[in-house]
């Protein structure tokens, strides 16, 4: 029973909780928590049980209001969207129980409004990965840019200007997708995307069809942060609040992914993936040098957002079954490391009172299993192997060399090098320099920037080295932290399981037969 | 060449309005112009939809007794135009969150101008 609605449940309990919470909120504040966190809990719970199902006995399809597909919406859950949808879920649920302590320290008066847009925003993602409709997309889109401008906007003092920004890409892209499937239905009369799929090879003329899906890839790409049109990500990311952050890091610009999948499997146009692949090329490379130069946590995290949204755009757009394993393994890896490094930022923000990474000294003494979490996601990032991170990009490696382009097997070991260089500054500052309290007085950067000499440490003698007392992150924030860095290494062993069980079943056929 | 314009003007007049509205979000320094860039780009692609779904002579998709079931050209597909009214609630509510910003900017630094607050954010930080 459950598992025959799921398609329809995933979605519809997001966002009938973020309708509830205002109400139950007005009497009780306390509330709002336990329901996100009860609403989350049980969205995972649904959409484990609609992977089950789907894996064991094909995909589901929801008609809603009994409206037979091609003239009705219908809500799929194919292996692709429900592995997607899992993904959205259990990131919720972690971030959800994390929100609790850290929205109290953050935004204490607004804890009301923070849970209810965060759960429309879920309900936002959890239909874009659902829903088997053009134009019911774009109305999912809307409603979770929507609900995230809000969830962006309240933050630091910043936070409007930057939301303001991002809104007005938004918009940009989400009309140029409104624009792209005006073409669509223009020459095939249909919306449904199973239908559109059957009609467009007939279509009497392939040029405003191809017109069309260059305009929806653009959208797309906008809403992906993918490199020349990235530039509202690191602001956004930077001035929300940490719980916002982690909640839409990790999986915003995934689900746009998901949806450039989608639109690939509607419609093939090989031209247009040699540009998606050039474009994502140049923001791994671009994305991961801009990393470097950043000296806030958050927005350098941010920038390696683009750089790994290269990967998985490269992935798609190369279009073989390899390198598509590659990326999706690559959006559960990147969602889980993102999800730490963001959570363990907002922890450390809360305890350090910074987020500049030449101040974090020594703060693996202050919180020990936070950075022990964060060094797990470290690796993971830079692809280690027992961790996901490795996996991923090998399966990426394995499919451009099928694909024989060399080009972008150089770019991503590059971008690896890169990636050691911009992670391993923060584990060099955090690990092998102890807290001067001294430091938050002067800071200079080549000064902050140097690996510390033995002439250095001869000197500890005549300076006063005083380390901060030992403060963990709260029990509710820490969990999540642990659990997720447990997965990811758990995902590094067991990656054949999944790849075998589960990606292997999401591979579009029109990736499959691709030669 | 007037031959791809004529009958077609109403698409060239949208897409002169789409690009006017591109370039107001692009280039415009004031945030209130940006919104109202954003209304035109909205209003142009609804605008799109509802002529490629209008047709000459066409009416409503009702059963009439006097008009023939057999040609249908003489009726009109209903569904983009319905889809449009959900596009203006989505219009209208990103044009409402976008003002609500604009005012939470305004409150927070005085000024809608963008080059000026690039300037004020960075004497913060």
């Amino acid at each position: 029973m459950i598992t025959q609605n799921a398609p329809a449940l995933i979605p519809i309990l997001y966002l009938v909780a973020s309708l509830i919470i205002p109400m139950v909120a007005y009497f009780k504040k306390g509330f709002s928590y336990v329901l996100a966190l009860a609403t989350s809990a049980a969205v995972l719970a649904v959409s484990l049980a609609g992977l089950q199902e789907v894996i064991t006995n094909g995909p589901l399809s929801y008609h809603l209001g009994g409206w037979m597909p091609p003239l009705g919406i219908e809500l799929v859950l194919d292996p692709l969207s429900a592995f997607i949808a899992v993904i959205i879920s259990g990131s919720a649920l972690m971030v959800m129980i994390y929100a609790r302590e850290n929205v109290l320290q953050e935004l204490p008066d607004k804890t009301m409004g923070f849970y209810s847009l965060s759960m429309l925003f879920m309900g936002g993602l959890a239909g874009m990965a659902i829903t088997g409709d053009f134009f019911n997309l774009f109305v999912f889109l809307e409603v979770s840019a929507l609900a995230g401008y809000g969830l962006l906007a309240i933050g630091t003092k910043r936070g409007p200007v930057s939301a303001f920004r991002y809104l007005v890409l938004g918009t940009a892209g989400a009309i140029f997708y409104l624009m792209g499937v005006a073409f669509i239905i223009i020459a095939t009369g249909s919306l449904n995307m199973a239908d559109v799929a059957k009609i467009l090879p007939h279509a009497e003329y392939q040029r405003p069809v191809i017109v069309g899906l260059v305009f929806i890839l653009l959208g797309i790409v906008i809403k992906m942060g993918v490199f020349p049109l990235h530039h509202w990500l690191p602001d956004a990311y930077t001035d929300a609040s940490s719980t916002a952050t982690a909640l839409i890091a990790p999986i915003g610009t995934k689900v746009a992914a998901y949806v450039f999948i989608r639109i690939l499997t509607v419609y093939e146009f090989p031209p247009l993936m040699d540009v998606l692949c050039w474009l994502a090329a140049v923001s791994i490379i671009a994305g991961s040098i801009l990393a470097i130069a950043q000296s806030d946590i958050k927005r350098m995290l941010a920038y390696s957002s683009v750089a790994n949204i290269g990967y998985i755009t490269l992935g798609i757009a190369l279009a073989n079954p390899l390198a598509f394993i590659g990326a999706m393994l690559h959006i559960l890896n990147h969602a889980m490391m993102k999800l730490v490094l963001f959570m363990a930022a907002g922890g450390i923000f809360n305890n350090m009172r910074t987020l500049d990474i030449r101040r974090m000294r020594g703060f693996p003494l202050v919180m020990p299993l936070t950075a022990l979490a964060f060094f797990v996601a470290v690796l993971s990032m830079v692809g280690i192997p027992p961790t996901g991170g490795f996996f991923s990009k090998l399966y990426l490696i394995l499919g451009a060399i099928e694909a024989e382009a060399w080009i972008f097997v150089f770019v991503i070991i590059f971008s690896s090098i890169l990636g050691v260089v911009y992670l391993f500054r923060v584990m060099n500052i955090a690990f092998f320099r102890p807290y001067e309290v001294a430091d938050d007085k002067k800071l200079i950067q080549s000064f902050a920037l140097t690996i510390a000499s033995p002439i250095e440490t001869e000197d500890k003698s005549s300076k006063e080295y005083e380390t901060m007392p030992r403060k963990e992150m709260g029990l509710l924030m820490l969990l999540p932290v642990l659990i997720v860095a447990v997965s990811i290494i758990l995902v590094g062993i067991y990656n054949g399981l999944i790849v075998d069980n589960v990606i292997s079943l999401a591979i579009p056929d029109i990736i499959k037969s691709a030669p | 060449m007037l031959e791809t314009i004529e009958g077609y003007y109403a698409y060239f007049f949208l897409m002169l309005l789409f690009v006017i509205g591109l370039y107001a979000m692009m280039m415009k320094k004031n945030f209130i112009k940006k919104i109202l860039g954003m209304t035109m780009i909205q209003s142009s692609a609804i605008l799109v939809w509802i002529l490629a779904a209008y047709k000459e002579g066409a009416t409503v998709p009702v059963l009439d007794p006097a008009i023939s079931l057999d040609n249908p050209d003489l009726y009109l597909n209903p569904l983009p135009h319905t889809l449009m009214l959900t596009a203006i609630v989505v219009a209208v509510v990103t044009k409402g969150v976008a003002i609500a910003l604009a005012v939470a900017i305004y409150r927070n630094y005085n000024t809608l101008d963008e080059d000026e607050l690039l300037a004020r954010t960075e004497e913060e930080t």
